[in-house]
């Protein structure tokens, strides 16, 4: 990612990795610069050598989400994820997984808006296999409804899990649902249930045909292999994948400029504690214009990351009207992405005061900009979470990989501090008044459903 | 949207499946001036340093009455220390990107410190505060009990958290270990400032300190650093003995209603202690049961086979004086019944025959062979180190575990798996699964 938070998944997932980016080379890692390479297919190499253990992160990031499906298709993308587990004409469904975990490796894979992508972890001297394997499973993937049709019920038994049991994740959905005018970030990665039910086989290998290739996708390498190795092992596997006609460059419909403030209420026999949740229409780093996306990157860290942070403090802290409260932005999308701010009331606060003390944070942060201090705090913080991303190969490969899915390249990836570190008071003040208008928000109430028909079953 | 994700959010810490950066990585064993012990991994690659350590007396510590008493404590302790209110505190941390996290078990209190190499005496310092100053003082803690209590309210109509609060209540009746360490809404409400100096007092002292540091520094400066955070401790702690306890109400299924569309499951029964000479064999064999590989039986049969759910697993866990199996899944209510009966007839049909000889090859090579990916960062390192000596295996463990799994025969596994899945099943079922009562499990 070029920025921070990195989305893995669609509704919830916005929270998953909450670590920061990568970072500018430190001296001793000169000898192990981190290497691009295109192979004659089109397929791109990214190798991040971390000499530490003897084990590789290898992953494969296809430029492809479910921003890309058709319309009344949706869920589709996450579908093929789980069924590129399935088996291909060499190898038969569980072999690969098999040979993974015979090898003491792990793997796994996932999906969101602009990008699919599989790893694996394994000992470093197997990595030809695993890269073999994934070679194989670009154009070889064959389905059969015995194994297509039970994998549609796992991915309901997921939605189930992930948001049908789960208040906060439905509201996430209809904030996005309403946020999103036009743009496919409205519906769910995982998809809307009516519609993952007809999911068919011939779907998924359509859109395996179409998005599947080596020109649409990204290799990345990270731990213990040099760069001149990793090209090797890649010409001899994915580079003998034959090039395809690539489907870049990616013209998703665009959002029209949001013109009204936009409000929501979900009720649900479940929820114990009411919550807010409110999210602004804002550009990405691929979607803005230079230094936006740093600056809302640094206006989300002041206002919302944290015991330290003004909503915390004015909310939680000084006014007891909040038991939590923060913030988010999401600056990995391809096309316009969203910066939130969520709170839940004490007992005895109603949603309506939380946000108007809500509202009084931002404006005043609009209206009086940060403190030096707040600045210089915020800052030391994301950019030591990039030194700290260095301890881990697995994250450094998921930077490196979900920032070049979505457009990205290295050098905007190793200049990330760089850029954090340039960002002036008045730019995110000016983030903060440009961005943060309630005209380009949606704000969703999640409140308990006491009405009779809430206890009926289901 | 992950491929797989583990059904339950097990509540325990467990031992990762894993290992053998072995040739890779060093132990030494530091003494501290004071006199302190601790393991150190010199790691320079990245300039920083990961503490990670465990006191012994968990919320097993807690008065009933007052349960919840260490996971507040833990809350609470970066929230002001010595001079420093909370909000300088917090500060303090931030502005040398300083992150100390405090966690509590059944057994244990555990920390973890990372920093950036060149702040690391103040980092030591801070850490110290929080432990032998903390202030308590009375808006902080009425401002986390309230996002305590905040997410107790929220876990009553959670059916993973009431599943499995199900389980371990009916496991371990009037025991500690049947009480989750968040307390309840009750006990939560009950906990005084006073109940958490007693609690800092009784467990925070250097004679069941266990410490490990990985990163780029050396013995000496890791001692120093070591008497910085922990040398004005007391000499010994004043812990409450916990009886030792086996799972009860085995053979039984207990259903929570809970108005929710996927209804999610726990299951298990009695498990093996750490030290028991069967252990490896039993953890070889559960991996094959349903381990988190996406070859494990239960995963195979439960959802590629019939698509019944999206996770699927199952674990052991061991503290001090009890062990058990443990395991879960979510499935949608009109066919729970069916998962469970998948389940169940797996769990049977393993303590009967046991594993296959190439599942045993299979699982051991895993083993073995995925220990490394437990071992890359300084932080997974210094948080395994000071596993291995809560367990008490020994600074050769790592090198030694390999032959301790290629040790384990078919005949071994075959005898574990009867003992470990032969004993019966507490299942737990949250949500509204179509046919299932609470009552006796049928055969």
């Amino acid at each position: 990612m070029i920025s921070k938070p990195v989305a893995f998944c669609g509704a919830a997932a916005v929270l998953a990795a909450a670590l920061a980016a990568p970072v500018l080379a430190a001296p001793e890692q000169s000898a192990d610069k981190i290497t691009d390479f295109t192979l004659s297919n089109g397929l791109e190499l990214v190798v991040i050598p971390d000499h530490r253990a003897p084990v590789v992160t290898h992953m494969i990031w296809y430029k492809v989400g479910a921003a890309d499906e058709t319309p009344g298709k949706s869920g589709l993308a996450h579908f093929l994820e789980h069924l590129m587990f399935k088996g291909t004409a060499t190898h038969p469904a569980g072999e690969f997984s098999q040979v993974v975990a015979r090898i003491g490796g792990q793997e796994n894979a996932f999906t969101s808006y602009d990008y699919t992508a599989f790893f694996q972890r394994v000992p470093s001297e197997q990595l030809k296999t695993v890269m073999a394997f994934e070679a194989d499973r670009m154009n070889g993937l064959q389905l059969t409804d015995d194994v297509v049709l039970p994998e549609r019920e796992v991915i309901l038994e997921e939605q189930n899990q992930r948001v049908r049991n789960n208040p906060v994740a439905r509201l996430g959905e209809q904030i996005d649902a309403a946020l999103f005018l036009n743009s496919p970030y409205g519906k769910p990665v995982i998809g809307w249930r009516h519609e993952m039910e007809g999911l068919t086989r011939d779907d998924a290998i359509g859109f395996y045909r179409r998005f599947y290739a080596p020109s649409d996708a990204i290799v990345v390498i990270a731990g213990d292999v040099d760069s001149q190795a990793a090209l090797k092992l890649a010409q001899d596997t994915y580079g003998k994948v034959a090039r395809r006609s690539s489907i870049l460059p990616r013209q998703r419909p665009q959002e029209p400029p949001p013109v009204a403030v936009r409000s929501l209420t979900l009720a649900d026999p479940r929820v114990e504690e009411p919550t807010m949740q409110r999210a602004y229409l804002v550009p990405s780093f691929m979607s803005g214009k230079k230094g936006e996306s740093d600056a809302l990157e640094v206006l989300a860290h002041i206002l919302g990351s944290g015991s330290n942070s003004r909503l915390y403090t004015a909310l939680v802290v000084d006014q007891h009207v909040a038991v939590s409260a923060g913030a988010w932005y999401d600056s990995g999308a391809l096309d316009m992405s969203k910066f939130t701010v969520y709170g839940s009331p004490r007992p005895g606060v109603t949603l309506a005061q939380l946000e108007a003390a809500t509202d009084a944070v931002i404006a005043q942060v609009a209206d009086k900009g940060v403190t030096p201090e707040e600045l210089a705090r915020s800052k030391t913080k994301l950019i030591a979470d990039a030194v700290y991303a260095h301890d881990s190969q697995a994250s450094m490969a998921r930077w490196y990989g979900a920032a070049l899915a979505a457009g990205a390249t290295v050098s905007d990836v190793e200049h990330w501090p760089d850029r954090i570190r340039a960002v002036s008071a008045e730019e995110v003040q000016q983030a903060a008044r440009e961005w943060l208008q309630k005209t380009r928000s949606v704000t969703g109430f999640l409140i308990k459903d006491t009405s009779p028909k809430a206890e009926r079953r289901s | 949207m992950t491929r797989f994700l583990a059904a339950v959010a097990l509540a325990l810490v467990a031992f990762a499946a894993g290992h053998s950066t072995a040739s890779a990585m060093t132990i030494e064993q530091v003494v501290s001036p004071s006199g302190i012990h601790a393991w150190l991994v010199r790691e320079q690659a990245v300039p920083l340093v990961a503490l990670n350590y465990a006191f012994h007396g968990g919320s097993s510590q807690d008065d009933p009455l007052k349960a919840g008493s260490a996971h507040l404590t833990a809350d609470m302790l970066d929230e002001g220390a010595g001079d420093l209110d909370s909000k300088t505190y917090h500060a303090r941390l931030e502005e040398k990107a300083i992150e100390l996290s405090f966690s509590v078990g059944r057994d244990y209190f555990r920390g973890s410190l990372r920093t950036l190499n060149d702040n690391r005496e103040e980092a030591f310092d801070l850490l110290n505060l929080a432990l032998t100053k903390p202030r308590f003082d009375a808006d902080a803690l009425e401002r986390v009990r309230g996002q305590e209590l905040a997410e107790l309210r929220r876990e009553t109509t959670n059916p993973n958290t009431l599943a499995s609060r199900s389980w371990w209540s009916a496991a371990f009746p009037d025991h500690p270990y049947g009480r989750e360490s968040q307390g309840t809404l009750e006990t939560m409400a009950r906990i005084t400032a006073g109940d958490l100096r007693d609690y800092v007092r009784r467990v925070f002292a250097r004679n069941e300190l266990t410490i490990s540091i990985v990163g780029d520094i050396d013995a000496e400066a890791a001692g120093k650093l070591i008497d910085r955070a922990f040398a004005n401790l007391p000499a010994r702690n004043d812990l409450k003995p916990v009886p030792p306890a086996k799972p009860s109400n085995l053979g039984r299924r207990i259903v929570i209603d809970v108005n929710v569309p996927q209804a999610v499951v726990n299951f298990g029964g009695e498990g093996i202690a750490r030290h028991d000479p069967d252990f490896m064999a039993a953890y070889i064999v559960n991996h094959i049961l349903g381990g988190g590989s996406f070859s494990s039986r239960l995963y195979r049969e439960v959802r590629e086979k019939r698509g019944l759910a999206y996770g699927v697993s199952d674990q052991l866990v061991w503290f001090r004086r009890a062990a058990v199996v443990f395991g879960g899944t979510a499935t949608r209510g009109d066919r729970t019944a069916d998962a469970l009966k998948v389940i169940e007839h797996e769990i049977k049909r393993m303590a009967e025959d046991g594993p296959t000889q190439a599942e045993l090859d299979d699982a051991k090579a895993f083993i073995k062979g995925s220990y490394a990916l437990s071992l890359d960062t300084s932080s997974k390192i210094a948080a395994q180190l000071t596993q291995i000596q809560i367990d008490d295996l020994g600074i050769d463990y790592i090198q030694r575990r390999d032959s301790l799994i290629d040790a384990v025969t078919i005949a071994d596994a075959k005898r574990v798996a009867k003992r470990l899945y032969g004993g019966g099943l507490l299942v737990t079922v949250a949500g509204r699964p179509k046919g299932l009562t609470t009552g006796p499990l049928q055969e």
